[in-house]
């Protein structure tokens, strides 16, 4: 379902979309994170939230990739290898989403996220 | 190579589950295997093209892309995603790892909330912006409908 959008959804996207790329400039990711409540209440549902969010990551990381490349931040090799894992991790994640309740996993995500931020403080 | 394709496979795993890969692949690189904060940045946003290309061709078929959004958000999302990238190439390493430690640490208050208001079972956030689109009903039957659909 698409949605219609008025002036005051295109104010909240372009402020959000302000945001949003700053966020994943920075930071090289987590932007996906900030996406989806905001598409969320914008009226999307869960589903199209989720998907709409990847299709605006992609090309704010491409672009922040390119701008973190000619910085020489990129080793070929050992993104080829994150990146294989990656792949096939997200299949395994994705099968596994549907035997497994969410609810425990979204609590040790957050506690898991909080404890390694403290970590790297130091 | 190992370890990298072991770092890959554990982000890849809770992305799949939708828990924020990229946020745990930066921390993997840098605690577990001591990749340079930039370095590990750049990895993250290299690595999440494959698997959102995958993931969009699905979405794409499944018709689940709203692209109206999408042109709208991604002009001035790009130019800031330039612009704090460019910032960062004049960061150093110590400095941005500090920074996105801060960020970790807020993303998992905010993950946290929104766990413990899952499990309460209250909405967390209503879609305030429906009402205002009973003001022009005869463009907006979609969404009308949409808003029927939510209240349910």
């Amino acid at each position: 379902m698409q949605q219609i959008l008025n002036t005051k959804k295109v104010i909240i996207l372009i402020i959000s979309g302000i945001f949003v790329g700053a966020i994943n400039g920075f930071f090289g990711g987590g932007g996906g994170m900030i996406v989806v409540p905001i598409l969320l209440l914008l009226g999307l549902n869960n589903q199209h939230a989720q998907a709409t969010a990847i299709l605006i990551m992609l090309p704010i990381s491409i672009a922040s990739a390119i701008v973190y490349y000619t910085f020489g931040f990129i080793e070929l090799y050992s993104v080829l290898y994150t990146g294989i894992g990656s792949v096939a991790g997200g299949v395994v994640g994705a099968l596994l989403l549907k035997k497994l309740s969410n609810k425990a996993l979204k609590f040790v995500f957050a506690i898991v996220v909080m404890a390694v931020g403290i970590r790297m403080l130091f | 190579m190992f370890w990298y394709i072991l770092a890959g496979l554990c982000a890849g795993v809770c992305g799949g589950m939708g828990m924020g890969g990229g946020t745990l692949l930066i921390p993997i690189l840098t605690l577990a295997l001591g990749v340079e904060q930039h370095m590990a940045q750049a990895m993250n946003l290299l690595v999440f093209i494959p698997t959102a290309v995958i993931a969009l061709i699905i979405h794409a078929k499944n018709k689940l892309l709203d692209y109206k959004v999408f042109f709208v958000i991604i002009v001035p999302a790009i130019a800031t995603a330039v612009l704090t990238a460019l910032l960062v190439g004049q960061i150093q390493g110590k400095t941005l790892r500090l920074i996105f430690a801060i960020f970790l640490i807020l993303v998992g208050i905010f993950e946290l909330y929104k766990a413990i208001k899952a499990v309460i079972g209250k909405k967390i956030k209503k879609p305030i912006l429906k009402s205002k689109s009973a003001l022009y009903p005869s463009k907006n039957l979609d969404s009308k409908k949409y808003a029927l659909k939510q209240s349910k």
